[in-house]
């Protein structure tokens, strides 16, 4: 058995370890619910608005309403530039984010109508799909959607041989150590523990990806918390 | 019996557990457990669980007073926009006096508001009804929106903080569940210091001791208040309780 080259993590945390994380409840108040959601350098807020009459009407569903995601990064959220508006990139995330929410947020009791999620980072430092989707999935509890559970989401990953969760840009980019790097973005509900997403960049054997598994839905109980706290704080204001 | 307080839940979090308990609004029923199905108070009373959303858009229940617009003139009724997903449908057989099939207009035109209450509420629309003292067409005054979640604060405990509002300001005001808000006084001056008085609340309406504040910032605004039984400030809860119960029969 060959040691890992990743020996230690770049700033310090144990492997199986969450960069500290704050969530906040109702930060835009003409929204009908907010949230943002903070890991290490990433930051993520989302907004919901809705459930709303669907214009254009031929988009409308007469058996359900539906739901849009909107993801983007703000120019200055990386130390390059991003430019502003959809790109291949953002429109991919804003798709796998809502079929990730749909899988649990329950819209049949508004027909016609849509609710759109609104995700946009202001700060990254890796794993943004996974902050918004943290941030989205508040937010739209805020908003009263009606949801059969909470979402709640992970960058797991493999730095050489050495398997990793909530991995930041400095783990990620360390294509040249070793084995590289792999980056899975994982979103987990909260009752039933089932996966709604995993997307999955770089190689990883199939052991070692069921214990990545294993790894984000433990990680994924502490997000759970800290969302869950925020959402029960911001209630006993709202009173 | 297990947890007569009530709770805030997030969805997906178990209400209580047993098979005793029946899941109302908002909850539903996994094996033992009852869960949430939304963001809001949990409320166990008896074996009933259901849970009270306590912020979001406005969702129309049965008996709500609304305030609303009219979008769209049918055969039989008229179309009102109330800002909540679906149209309410106002029939002419819901309105106080005869009218005309042909001359619907001249009852009520587009544009034209009215408070109305809310008959019932399917999944595609809600019914609205006109026929009981109080309802009517908005005639004079102006119209304010605020967040339907404020709307409690702004009535305040059984009717207090707008009875306030409306000795010192003898402004008429009408707060529908909706958020939206009438106010129709003699002297346009008086109906926006009442304006301002009642977006001042929606703004503090987290705030504890807001009745103190709201009586305070009335006098700032040059106008005097009558002294009104103190109502300890802890209502804030109940308030919530009170206003829903209030509209759901």
């Amino acid at each position: 058995m060959v040691e890992s080259l990743y020996k230690e993590r770049n700033d310090g945390r144990a492997f199986d370890e969450c960069r500290p994380m704050i969530a906040k409840v109702g930060i835009i108040p003409s929204a009908d619910g907010s949230a943002s959601f903070e890991t290490g350098g990433t930051k993520a807020i989302a907004a919901v608005r809705g459930p709303r009459k669907l214009h254009p009407q031929h988009m409308q569903d007469a058996k359900t309403g539906i739901l849009r995601v909107n993801y983007g990064m703000m120019p200055f959220s990386v130390w390059d530039r991003i430019r502003p508006g959809s790109s291949r990139r953002s429109d991919e995330i804003s798709k796998v984010s809502e079929w990730a929410l749909n899988s649990v947020v329950d819209l049949s009791g508004f027909p016609n109508t849509v609710v759109d999620v609104f995700i946009q980072i202001p700060k990254a430092d890796a794993g943004t799909r996974v902050a918004g989707l943290n941030a989205a999935a508040m937010a739209l509890a805020h908003a009263g959607i009606p949801m059969k559970e909470m979402i709640t989401a992970i960058a797991a990953g493999k730095a050489d041989k050495t398997l990793l969760v909530d991995v930041d840009k400095y783990e990620e980019d360390l294509h040249d150590l070793g084995e590289g790097a792999t980056d899975i973005p994982l979103a987990i509900t909260s009752r039933t523990k089932e996966i709604a997403l995993l997307q999955l960049d770089g190689k990883i054997s199939p052991d070692e990806l069921l214990e990545c598994i294993e790894m984000a839905k433990k990680a994924c109980d502490d997000i759970l918390q800290v969302q869950m706290k925020a959402l029960k704080e911001a209630g006993v204001q709202n009173e | 019996m297990v947890n007569e307080k009530k709770q805030i839940v997030v969805p997906g979090e178990t209400i209580v557990s047993g098979n005793e308990f029946l899941p109302g609004d908002g909850a539903y029923r996994d094996g033992a457990d009852v869960v949430a199905e939304r963001y809001g108070l949990a409320n166990i009373s008896e074996k009933h669980v259901r849970v009270v959303p306590i912020s979001g858009a406005y969702y129309p229940r049965r008996g709500n007073t609304i305030i609303a617009t009219v979008v769209d003139i049918t055969f039989n009724g008229w179309l009102l926009d109330f800002g909540g997903a679906q149209n309410a449908f106002l029939p002419v057989s819901e309105v106080p006096r005869y009218v005309n099939k042909n001359e619907m207009r001249e009852f009520l035109d587009f544009g034209e508001s009215v408070i109305v209450k809310v008959w019932d509420v399917k999944s595609r629309g809600i019914d609205a009804s006109m026929k009981m003292r109080g309802f009517g067409k908005i005639e004079g005054g102006m119209i304010i929106s605020v967040s339907s979640n404020r709307v409690p604060r702004i009535i305040g405990k059984e009717g207090s903080m707008v009875r306030m509002i409306k000795d010192a300001t003898k402004c008429n005001i009408t707060v529908g569940q909706n958020g939206k808000v009438w106010i129709s006084g003699n002297k346009i001056e008086d109906e926006i210091a009442t304006k301002k008085v009642i977006e001042f609340i929606a703004e503090n309406a987290t705030i504890s001791g807001l009745t103190l504040k709201t009586e305070n910032f009335i006098k700032e605004l040059g106008f005097e208040v009558k002294p009104v039984e103190v109502v300890a400030e802890n209502t804030d809860e109940e308030n919530i309780e009170e206003n829903t119960m209030e509209s759901e029969e």
